[in-house]
Parts: C-alpha cells; structure tokens; sequence
C-alpha cells in the first residue's frame, strides 16, 4: 500500500463545499489531519458538522472542494470504499442494523471492510474479535440480543463498537457520549485514548465540552458551514469568535 | 446443518414426493404440482431480492416469460416449431436463466441506486414495456400467441408431465439450497443490512450496489428457469396469461404470508396458498380464488408482518437464535432510528 | 407528378400529425388530473400508493352506475362522491399509518398492501361487473368541435378543461390556504408542524384523503374519454408514477408539463407505429427517467 504523499497528512479536506437546494450547509472548508491527530470538532448545533463528516465519508457527495485520504483522492468513491480505505465513523442518530443481534452488527465490518484489504481470519477469529470489541465497550452481556433491546446511550456504544471494528486507520467518533454518565464518559475516553495511542487517528465530534477539552490536541470550530477557528484547545476558546458563537 | 447434508435431505424428501404422486396414479396430481413447484421457485426467488434484500419486485412476471418466451424463441430458430423438442429442457432453462438474469442485471444497474420505491416501480414497468414488446414481435407469435407440442412419453419416467413435474421439482430444490446458502454466507449478513440500512451498510463497508446486482441477477435467472418449461407445460402460449397479474401477486403473497426472514418462509406460504388456490380454482371459481389471495395478502401484511414464522416466533416464544439457525427476525422499528 | 405526390403525402401527414399532437395534449391535461392524486401521496407524502389506479376505476363505476340508473352526468356525480372518497382515503391512511409507517415497514410490506388493494379492487370489480367494457352517456360524448383541420372530440376536450380546473383549485389550495401549506410543510419539517401544536399524522391523512378524492374526478373522466374495464387501471400505474418523477415528484405544474409530453408522445406512437405500443411509451419513459435525472425535468 503506498503511503501518504504529501507530509504526514492522513486527511486533507481542500475547499469543500455542500448545498442543499439554496441552503449553503459548508462552505469553503479546509482541514488537514496528520496521522494520529487527536482532533475535536465542535460547533453549534447546525453548524454542519455532520454533514462535513458524511462528504468525507462518501456518505453525501459535495459538489465544491476535494478531499483526499492517506494520499489518495476520495471525490466520487462510495463510502463502502472509503471505509476499505480505512475511515470509519459512527452516526449520531445511531442506526443499527436492526434484524441482527449486537455479535453480527459487529461482525458486518469484518466480514466487509477489514476482509477486504486481504486478510484471511478464521470464523472462530472473527467471533472473538466481535465479543472483545463488545466488551470494550461494555455490552457483552447482551451479546445476542437485537438492538431494539438497547437503551439510547447503549446504542451510541454499539454505534461507536461497529466503527471500531472496521479496523479504521481514521475513526470519527459523532457525538459518541450523548446522554452518558460522568464515569461512562470516562471509559469511553480512555477507550479513545487506547485506541489512539495504537495508532488510529481520531476526529472527536462532542458537545461535551470538558471531554472535548481533555482528549483533543487540537480543536476546529464550525459555525453556520464555515470553519472559524483551528489550533490548540486553549488558543480555540480564546478565541473572541468562537466565545460569541457559543454565548453570543 | 451443513449444506451437502441438506441437499441430500432435500432430495430424498423430493424422491419421496415423486413416489408418492406416481402413487397416486392419476396424472392431475402432477398438473397441479407442477404449479405449486413452480411457484416454489418463484417465491423462494422472489424472497431473495424481496426478503433478504428488502427491494420489492411487481415485476416477477416479467422474469418468468422472458424464460417462457427465449424456449419459444429457441425453438422458432431452430426451427422444429411443431416438433417434439431436440433441445432438453435443462439446457432450456439454462438458457432461460442466463437471458432473465441478464435482464435483471441490466435492470438493476439501471435503477438499483435509487430508493426501493423506484426500483419497484420500474419493475412494474418493465413487466409493461417486455409484454408490449413481446405482444409485437411476431416471431415469437406475438398476440396470437405460440403453438407447442408436448411429446407424449419421456422413457423411464412415463408422461410427459411426469418429467416436467420432475425437473421443476429438483430446480425447487436447487432454489431452496440456493436460498439457504445464501442466508447462512457473508453474502446473506450484507444483503440483511441492506434491508435494514443501506446508509450504514455503506459506512461498514458493504458494496450495496454490487450485492443489490448479484440479488437481482440470481433472483431473476431463477425465475426465468421456472418459465423455460412452462410453454411445455401449457401447449398454447399467450402474453395476456404468461404476464399473468396473478403470478406477480402469488410470488408477492407467498413469501409474505410464509415469513421473509428465511427460505422456510416462501416454501411454507406457497404450499398453503398455493393448496388454497387449487382448491378455490376447482371448487368455486378462478377469479374468487385470486380475490382471496389479495384479501390474505392484506390481512397477514397488517396482522402477520412476519408471516407464519413470525407468528410460530411468537407463539412459541422462542428466542431468534434458536429457530433456523440464523439469529434474525423481522422487527419493529426501534426508537432511536430517524 | 412526383413533387404533387410528395406534396399531398406531406399534407396527409400534416394533418395527421397536427391532430396527433392536439389528441396528445387533451389527454395529455386528463393524465395529468390523474396523477394529481399521486403527486400528492408519492410526490409530497413519500407514500407509494401503487393502488390510486384501482381508485380512479372505483370511480369510473361509480359514475356508471349512477349515469345508467338515474341518468346523471358523470363529472357532477364525481363531484358529490368526492367527500365520499376522501373518507375512504383517510380511512386507508390510517391504516396505513398504523400498520406500517408508525412501524417503519412501509417498505415492503407498505408496498405490498398497496398492490393487495390494488389486486383486491380490480378482482371484486370483475366478480360484480365482469370484464366487459362500460360506458356513460353525456351530451358531450360524440360531437367534435372542428378547428381547422384540427378535430377535437368534446369527449376529450371537457374533461381535460375540468382536468386543468382541478389542478389549478389544487395548487391554489396547496399554496394559499393553511392547510394545503401545512401539507407542504409536513412533507419537509414534522417537528416544526408539531411545536406549532399541528398534529402531522392528521395533516397527512387529510392529504391522503384528497388524493382518493381526485380519484373520483379522475375516473368519471377517464370513462367518459373511453370505456372502461376493471384491468384498464393497471396501465395507468406505469403513466402515473412516470408523470409524477418526470415532473419532479410534488410539482404540479411539473405534473402537467410532463403529463402533456407523455400524451403527445403516446400519441405519436398510437398513430404512426400503431396503438399496440403506446402502453410501452410511458413505462419506457419511466425507466429512461429513473435511470438517467430521477429529480424530473423540474427537478427537485
């Protein structure tokens, strides 16, 4: 697999843009993202993030800008694709797939995205690969039950378990915590800072403010499609913009 | 249970089958077995697209009489029209499989990337547009329809009937072991989560397009296989019956009222319905027997989403897990999904 | 000689093509009162109603029973029956609603309880009336009104001038009142409709309910436009769904652009490839649209 071209840079977002119909949901985004980057997004609600996260991911195609991922150009791959390539993400409206128990929503990105880059596991493998991941995020007792059994905060675990298993080089975790308890919070960070110092870079999307703060070495701020602010946490809430967009 | 040993289990059981209609002595029990089998296969390939995949086809018809269609064709090219046939009818389903397929594929390719509304109603369509064009190419006898002379006696078996009845009931069984195989593989797991979310399918890695094609292809290759025969079947072939509503609708009801879930499910809602309906054509009337079907259709539809073995689920209580070997169930939507 | 038989081949077909054009946009206006109803279940409500033809046959019944029992015409028995029909179309969307949509199954089995109608519908037809083709009587159905060379049989001219009347009182309740707004708006934002403390699932229903209700305009008619038997609703699917996507799903003036360039293109084919192949034109369209712009001409 060659790999990056251009520095060290694992993502490169270039000028992006998206429209839907008349509303402009981004405009003009830049992001590069080195190889193992602990980045937080953050932004209002509405600001895009999501959508920013689906053109990356091939899940909606943007009509401005490119992105590139591991050297590679993406625009107009589909997101399976992508995923093979090595970007995972998990939904913030968690969407599982709900005729399958949590072992088989975990196994799909194995048996799919990590199969295909050539590997041969066992079926034994696989198996034990599903119920460690379950258990990282702390839902192997329920292991063979349907989603629809699942609490709201246990299907976010679920959610960010099936991102995870598609063994991504870049995993985006969107809003992950949402609803989480103080020490659930906690266990999902230092499931992130596990996962991160294995090296996998994460872009955290969090309205958690103090979880943002803790895990990110760097912080992007979106506010109605536009990028205003990108550099160091502390540096980021100093910023007289971004102190507007969120109490303004 | 692994496959090799379901196949043989699946034979002996039809063995069984064929001696016991033989038994029986009289040929109208291979009439109307022939129809059973045959929709055996259309439901089971029916489901494949429908059941595991989630993408409705109105359009089953259609496959059917291009397989119906391309044996007529074949026999006008060769030109042996009223002649007992040269070309067997294994080869003449392989040759209807390959052009059903065909076209499902190239129908697929040209609307699988829309929503499932779509594609099911260029399904539709193309049943319209494949009988209008089949109703003008006097070739195949167009409107007027087509002439086939079934031959009297096949050697060894008997009636000519008796060898249709035979070869429809090992492609019902070669239809189910598919159907099986399907399920229990990675390519049953991609095409579930096709059903159940395309988008995350996408983010996981799933190439949906290309599973959705392959779904298509071998749905529509089956149903072309069960037409292949059919001119044989019926002596006297016309677009008006072969484009039949009522195939469309059995192959839509039976999976239904069967169970989606698993190849148990179209085998079980054909034999029921399939039984009612030669009951109902004998004993009432042809089109009181269809009015039954829709009626069934919409009362399992609202009461029954899961069909029979939703209901057996049910009643039993029995965990997914437990009840042919696949930990899946259809189920309501849950609260979360937007 | 040969330019004078050149000349009258060029007129003959002039005449023919001209009167093929206008018999195209006549019916081409009655197609597109037809696919009203749809463009207002498919287009803006996402519900795929692949039954709505059985609908309009419904009504071409109706209207026949009434025209040959009591004598009155069509379009004003269409008329009293539509709150008729809006019942019964709030009625199905209940059903509807709790049985699939509130269940998020309105995929496949929402589908097959549409073509179970559908099935339903016709069979009970041909149980009670048989398969033979019935007709109304109005003053209107014989005498055509000549312009020219062009002739345009009353039979088609009416209704498609009340056609255009519905669409038009159509789009005028969709855009200026509140609850023809509130339709609109349910299609985009349920959540804001219910912070307004609007109840969307009413809303739709009502949405529902008018669509049945042009049914019955639409099949009083249809069977004034030509006979009727209960099969004839099942080449109306194809044109319906294919007017509404080459429209632009919700547009109603992209409904009847659309309707009108079927109509003439159907046309076309009718008269110079023969009438065996206009039921392919619609549905080869549908295809040829889904596969290359499915946001329609007026796209959305």
């Amino acid at each position: 697999m060659t790999g990056n071209m251009t520095g060290n840079m694992l993502l490169e977002v270039d000028n992006l843009g998206k429209r839907f119909g008349g509303f402009v949901a981004l405009e003009n985004i830049a992001l590069s993202v080195p190889a193992g980057e602990r980045l937080g997004l953050i932004g209002p609600n509405g600001s895009g993030k999501s959508t920013l996260v689906n053109c990356i991911c091939g899940t909606l195609q943007n009509e401005q800008g490119s992105v590139r991922f591991d050297g590679h150009p993406v625009d107009g791959l589909a997101a399976h694709q992508r995923t093979r390539m090595g970007l995972a993400r998990s939904f913030q409206l968690p969407r599982p797939f709900v005729s399958l128990n949590l072992l088989d929503n975990i196994r799909i990105p194995l048996l799919y995205a990590v199969a295909s880059r050539g590997t041969r596991s066992s079926a034994s493998d696989v198996e034990a690969r599903c119920t460690d991941l379950l258990r990282e995020v702390g839902l192997d007792n329920k292991a063979r039950q349907l989603p629809r059994d699942l609490t709201q905060v246990e299907m976010r675990k679920l959610e960010l378990a099936r991102a995870m298993a598609a063994e991504p080089k870049l995993l985006i975790a969107d809003e992950s915590m949402a609803g989480l308890t103080h020490s659930e919070v906690e266990e999902i960070l230092a499931l992130l800072v596990r996962l991160n110092e294995k090296g996998v870079t994460i872009i955290l999307i969090e309205h958690i403010m103090r979880a943002v703060m803790s895990f990110s070495r760097r912080l992007v701020v979106l506010v109605s499609g536009r990028k205003i602010a990108d550099g160091p946490p502390d540096e980021v809430m100093r910023n007289p913009e971004v102190e507007k967009a969120y109490l303004g | 249970m692994r496959t090799p040993l379901f196949l043989v289990i699946c034979l002996a059981v039809a063995a069984a089958v064929f001696a016991g209609a033989v038994a029986v002595g009289n040929d109208y029990v291979f009439f109307a077995g022939y129809v059973i089998l045959q929709y055996v296969v259309l439901s089971t390939a029916w489901n494949i697209l429908g059941g595991y995949c989630g993408y409705v086809n109105f359009g089953s018809a259609a496959f059917f009489a291009l397989g119906a269609y391309s044996t007529v064709a074949i026999y006008k090219l060769i030109g042996l029209n009223d002649l007992p046939h040269i070309v067997p009818i294994p080869v003449l389903m392989l040759a209807g499989g390959v052009v059903s397929g065909v076209v499902g594929f190239g129908m697929g390719y040209l609307t699988l990337r829309l929503r499932g509304a779509f594609f099911a109603i260029a399904t539709l369509a193309l049943a319209v547009v494949l009988q209008t064009l089949i109703v003008n190419w006097d070739f195949v006898g167009g409107s007027r329809g087509a002439y086939i002379l079934r031959p009297e006696e096949v050697p060894l078996i008997g009636s000519y009937i008796k060898y249709l009845f035979l070869v429809m009931l090992l492609l019902a069984v070669a239809a189910l072991v598919i159907a099986r195989l399907i399920e229990r593989s990675r390519l049953g797991y991609g095409f579930a989560t096709i059903r159940d979310d395309e988008l995350a399918a996408e983010a996981s890695g799933v190439p949906t397009l290309k599973l959705k094609l392959i779904a298509t292809t071998i749905s529509g290759a089956l149903m072309g296989m069960a037409g292949a025969p059919f001119p044989y079947y019926i002596g006297y072939l016309q677009p008006s019956s072969t484009f039949g509503l009522d195939y469309a609708v059995n192959s839509i009801a039976m999976p239904l009222i069967g169970g989606t879930t698993s190849w148990v499910g179209p085998l079980i809602g054909t034999i029921l319905l399939g039984s009612l309906q030669q009951i109902a054509t004998v004993t009432i009337s042809s089109a009181v027997n269809l009015l039954l079907v829709g009626v069934i259709l919409v009362a399992f539809v609202i009461v029954a989403p899961n069909g029979i073995i939703g209901l057996v689920h049910t009643y039993w209580q029995r965990k997914p897990d437990d009840f042919v070997g696949r930990r899946r169930v259809e189920t309501d939507a849950p609260g979360s999904v937007p | 000689m040969h330019a004078g038989l050149c000349g009258w081949v060029m007129i003959f077909s002039f005449d023919l093509l001209i009167n093929a054009v206008v018999s195209g946009i006549l019916i081409g206006g009655f197609y597109a009162a037809v696919t009203s109803g749809v463009s207002l279940s498919f287009g803006i409500l996402d519900i795929v109603n692949i039954a709505h033809p059985a609908f309009i046959i419904l009504g071409s019944y109706v209207a026949y029973i009434v025209n040959t029992t009591l004598g009155i015409d069509p379009i004003l028995t269409a008329i009293v029956m539509t709150p008729a029909f809006f019942v019964l179309g709030a009625g199905i969307y209940q059903i509807y609603y709790v049985s699939f949509e509130k269940r998020g199954q309105e995929s496949l089995r929402g589908l097959a309880f549409f073509f179970g109608l559908l099935f339903i519908t016709e069979v009970s037809l041909v149980l009670y009336f048989g398969v033979d083709y019935r007709y109304v009587e109005a003053p209107y159905i014989g005498p055509t009104w000549h312009l020219g060379v062009v002739g345009m049989p009353l039979r088609m001219l009416v209704p498609c001038v009340v056609s255009l009347l519905l669409i038009a009182g159509l789009q005028l309740v969709l855009t200026r009142t509140f609850i023809g707004r509130a339709i609109m708006a349910v299609a985009q934002d349920q959540l804001a409709l219910r912070l307004m403390a609007i109840d969307p699932i009413r809303i739709k229903r009502i949405a529902f309910g008018i669509s049945i209700a042009t049914a019955s305009l639409a099949g009083a008619f249809l069977i004034i436009i030509q006979p009727v038997e209960p099969s004839v609703g099942r080449e109306y699917i194809g044109r319906v769904f294919a007017i509404c996507v080459l429209g632009g799903m919700g547009s109603l003036p992209g409904a009847v652009i659309a309707a009108m360039l079927i109509g003439i293109v159907e046309s076309l084919t009718s008269t110079f490839y023969g009438p065996s192949w206009a039921p392919a034109v619609s549905f080869g369209f549908l295809l040829l649209t889904l596969a290359v712009r499915p946001a329609g001409l007026l796209g959305r």
